[in-house]
């Protein structure tokens, strides 16, 4: 099928996008790489009025190191965010995670700012945004504010962004020589999640001594393993000390059931990757 | 309507198109390039890759619009003198289809890894068309092609359609 018909512009700045969303009225929709946008068009899940493709505004994209941050533009694609030397050395959980995304074509059009607005809660980078605790700007009318990634996750499909806004950056604390691990259990190559874990856990002889982990799939919205982070912190590395604090990863989580899984195999498979990712991160 | 400006397979071709057509049917429907198919309603098949300003993409996935001032690749700008690319060789070689329909896509998206990784393993292969279905052959036979493509490509016979002599062909063949 094809899109219903729709006005389309392609803002130069921030500012021009801000503007052509003013103007656009409830009916305006964001195009950022168009991955998750475009499909929902052509099945007419959606019919937007007016298309501001924000491909054209250069000051979207890019990857550079701010004091302790790191800033990543909404608009830099999945695979500029694998191959990042910054983002390897400083932030290498969100690439860890960007690697699983979708394939390589999606990669090359799909973007971090436009998945984490999309907010799928099988979607791969929400849950380690939120275990890295970044921080998001938004623009709108009267400047831009920072929401952190605790707030900014608000249910199903559903994020701070609110009408007239749209996010600019997304910026990452700095985790130098944390190691990382992205675990995603899904059906067949491309498909969703249906659990993931993302870890990055801080090893200091032996010894973890600090843990972010953020659980895919398990809610509505990314959920912190806060449980198991406090379980982990001050144990040696060991398997049997990883699995014994992964069995908490399920604690406050709400997964629904579908065709994939129902809710106490989400919890399963909870517990079993965030002992893989936990080992491997430690590693 | 939307002016655009594409070059594609080397040619330069201008045209008004309505906002909402997809690449792919751009490609079909008003410039005859059939060779790019369509199999799928849900981004997921990979049938449709073509090289969007030298990477591939879904070209379902992408508006027209969208590829303003850019270039196109498809698979009919590979070959080059009566020359297969070493790609279509290598599927043709080893047996690499067997309907076909999956093939074009097939054969952008490798051609897209080996820019990438001139040395894939089989396990890089693999990964590197998960975005491609193909739904006969099990897939065992286009990797062979790839890695096949891959000895015969070495060292440095990177893809130069995008180096093709270009002319401007007003409307497109709409």
């Amino acid at each position: 099928m094809i899109p219903a018909q729709f006005d389309y512009v392609r803002p130069t700045t921030v500012e021009e996008a801000l503007q052509a969303l003013r103007d656009g009225g409830d009916d305006a929709k964001l195009l950022a790489g168009g991955q998750s946008l475009l499909p929902v068009l052509r099945l007419r899940m959606a019919d937007p009025s007016l298309i501001i493709d924000l491909g054209g505004i250069p000051e979207l994209r890019g990857v550079r190191e701010d004091g302790n941050e790191v800033v990543v533009g909404a608009m830099t694609s999945h695979h500029d965010v694998t191959r990042d030397d910054i983002l390897r050395q400083h932030v290498a959980l969100i690439q860890e995670a960007t690697k699983t995304v979708a394939d390589p074509q999606v990669r090359h059009r799909g973007t971090l700012g436009g998945a984490l607005a999309h907010a799928d809660p099988a979607g791969d980078l929400a849950a380690p945004a939120l275990a890295l605790e970044a921080k998001f700007v938004i623009a709108g009318a009267n400047g831009t504010r920072t929401v952190a990634a605790a707030d900014f996750f608000e249910d199903y499909f559903a994020t701070a962004i609110g009408e007239g806004e749209l996010l600019t950056e997304i910026r990452f604390p700095k985790y130098t020589g944390w190691g990382a691990r992205y675990e995603k259990f899904n059906r067949v190559a491309q498909a969703w999640s249906i659990v993931a874990v993302a870890a990055t856990i801080k090893v200091d002889g032996g010894t973890i001594s600090d843990a972010r982990i953020g659980l895919t799939n398990m809610a509505g919205t990314p959920v912190r393993a806060t449980a198991v982070e406090s379980a982990l912190v001050g144990q040696s590395a060991t398997e049997d000390n990883v699995r014994k604090a992964a069995q908490a990863a399920a604690e406050g989580t709400s997964p629904t059931a579908d065709a994939d899984a129902g809710t106490d195999y989400r919890e399963h498979l909870a517990r079993v990757l965030t002992g893989r990712a936990v080992l491997a991160a430690a590693g | 309507m939307a002016r655009i400006r594409t070059t594609v397979d080397g040619l330069v071709y201008e045209d008004d198109v309505e906002p909402r057509m997809l690449l792919v049917q751009y490609l079909r429907e008003r410039l005859g390039k059939t060779g790019t198919v369509i199999g799928c309603d849900t981004s997921n098949c990979g049938a449709c890759t073509v090289h969007l300003d030298g990477m591939s993409v879904k070209s379902c996935s992408v508006l027209a619009v969208q590829a303003n001032g850019a270039e196109v690749l498809t698979i009919e700008g590979l070959e080059r003198d009566g020359q297969l690319h070493p790609v279509q060789q290598a599927f043709h070689d080893n047996h690499a289809l067997q309907c076909g329909y999956c093939t074009p896509g097939m054969i952008m998206q490798s051609i897209d890894l080996l820019g990438d990784n001139p040395d894939p393993t089989e396990h890089e292969v693999r990964e590197g068309i998960e975005g491609n279905l193909c739904r006969c052959t099990g897939y065992q036979n286009i990797v062979r092609a790839v890695q096949d493509a891959a000895t015969k490509m070495k060292p440095g016979a990177a893809p130069t359609a995008e180096a093709g002599a270009k002319q401007t062909v007003a409307g497109g063949g709409a």
